[in-house]
């Protein structure tokens, strides 16, 4: 570590920020491509063993969660004290049995990500369409997107459409790109 | 550490940095810059590379260990201030990276390349530029550079010598003003001056559009309005709404 006289810190540090981070106020937008145009929205849930398949009312039709969180991007910045509103995985996946432990979630427009299935299941992730009481905007993932508020947002994949089970770990999108296939911010796992 | 440093408008600075161990690094990839004050408290910011080895300004070669990022001072910034203020040849920097296999240019992409930049998202599009033109590849390119004003041009001289050579066109728009004696309308890019501005769906270009997200939110929506697809459109975005 190297100490810089030049650089005094303006913020102490924040016991709720994981190291690194920053706390952010607004909220940026990190986009690999334009947003896709979805015409029909469907979401697959899907394991070795079934399927399911849900359109927009059959989703808004389930028990819904509110979620009060902190998230924390990648590219440095946190923000405290988020309110978003969906569908936890444990009930998207309730009926299906799996043997896989992993995951991978698409999205409209190509993008991926793979996440351990006890990252999923356990009360720990969602499909949120809800963001502070308004519907979740395109630009941050609407109509809906996966929500694993405990990694970097970039696990929390925009406009989902849909999650396989999958027996080994496969890199997604960003992790095929040198991101860090788990991305605990508390453990700061960045990059691969 | 810094081994160099020379303004680019009276905001933002390019900073030269002997990187130990840089692996390859390829255009339009970024760094995490990490600084630590005395009390411990460390700040991480990104920088994207406006400058790779074997794509050096025209000011001064690159040695194979050295890279360029150039740094716009924001108001309220934490690191910025530090990085275009404070900052001196000889002062060590601790950096992550280079990161990023996505918002990449490779020389051996053989399809002509634009290049939409907005204000200082620039940086990694003249990394590209400067490795185009200084590489084998023969792939056209454009830029499409929308700025503020005028004096908020980043590597003006470089781009103005770089379009004289005839490697590749520049096409500049002024939201706000533009130099005088330049008649042009001004304000933000629209589908219909944005069509014209550049290469059309039947070429099967490549788009690089960087920027605040505003901007690129509005030119690679255009884009796709247009006919290209979305899949062509690569964006790297600063800021939030």
């Amino acid at each position: 570590m190297v100490g810089f006289t030049g650089f005094a810190s303006r913020r102490r540090a924040d016991p709720a920020l994981p190291p690194g981070q920053y706390l952010e106020k607004g909220f940026p937008v990190l986009a690999t491509g334009p947003d896709p145009q979805i015409k029909r929205w469907e979401l697959q849930i899907a394991t070795e063993n079934g399927a399911k398949s849900l359109s927009w009312d059959d989703f808004l039709a389930l028990p819904q969660e509110t979620i009060a969180t902190d998230i924390h991007c990648v590219t440095s910045w946190s923000k405290l004290g988020t309110n978003w509103r969906g569908v936890s995985l444990d009930t998207l996946f309730d009926g299906l049995e799996t043997t896989h432990e992993f995951a991978m979630a698409r999205s409209y427009g190509g993008y991926t990500t793979n996440l351990p299935l006890a990252d999923l299941l356990g009360g720990k992730a969602w499909i949120v369409h809800e963001f502070e009481g308004e519907p979740l905007r395109s630009e941050h993932g609407g109509p809906a997107r996966l929500f694993v508020p405990h990694l970097y947002f970039w696990k929390s994949a925009k406009w989902v459409q849909g999650i396989q089970t999958m027996p080994v770990n496969t890199p997604g999108f960003w992790e095929g790109l040198g991101y860090h296939a788990h991305g605990d911010p508390w453990k700061e796992e960045r990059y691969s | 550490m810094c081994v160099g440093a020379r303004d680019e408008t009276t905001t933002a600075r390019s900073i030269r940095l002997r990187v130990e161990g840089l692996g390859l690094v390829a255009p339009g990839q970024h760094v995490d810059v990490r600084l630590t004050a005395d009390d411990g408290y460390q700040a991480v910011r990104s920088y994207s590379l406006s400058a790779v080895p074997g794509g050096p300004p025209l000011v001064s070669p690159l040695a194979d260990d050295e890279v360029e990022l150039t740094v716009e001072e924001l108001p309220d910034g934490e690191v910025s201030p530090y990085l275009v203020g404070g900052l001196e040849p000889g002062d060590p920097l601790e950096i992550r990276g280079p990161i990023g296999g996505w918002f990449v240019w490779h020389d051996t992409q053989p399809e002509p390349v634009q290049l939409i930049a907005g204000g200082s998202g620039v940086a990694p599009l003249m990394a590209m530029l400067r490795a185009r033109s200084a590489g084998a590849g023969t792939a056209p390119f454009r830029l499409l550079y929308s700025l503020r004003d005028p004096e908020a041009e980043y590597y003006r001289d470089e781009l103005a010598e770089r379009e004289r050579s005839g490697s590749f066109s520049v096409a500049r728009v002024w939201t706000r003003r533009a130099p005088e004696g330049v008649t042009t309308t001004i304000g933000r890019l629209d589908a219909e001056r944005l069509a014209s501005l550049v290469f059309p769906p039947s070429a099967g270009a490549s788009f690089y559009v960087c920027g605040p997200n505003g901007f690129v939110a509005a030119v690679s929506e255009a884009l796709v309005g247009l006919g290209h697809d979305p899949a062509t459109i690569r964006t790297e975005r600063f800021g939030g709404v």
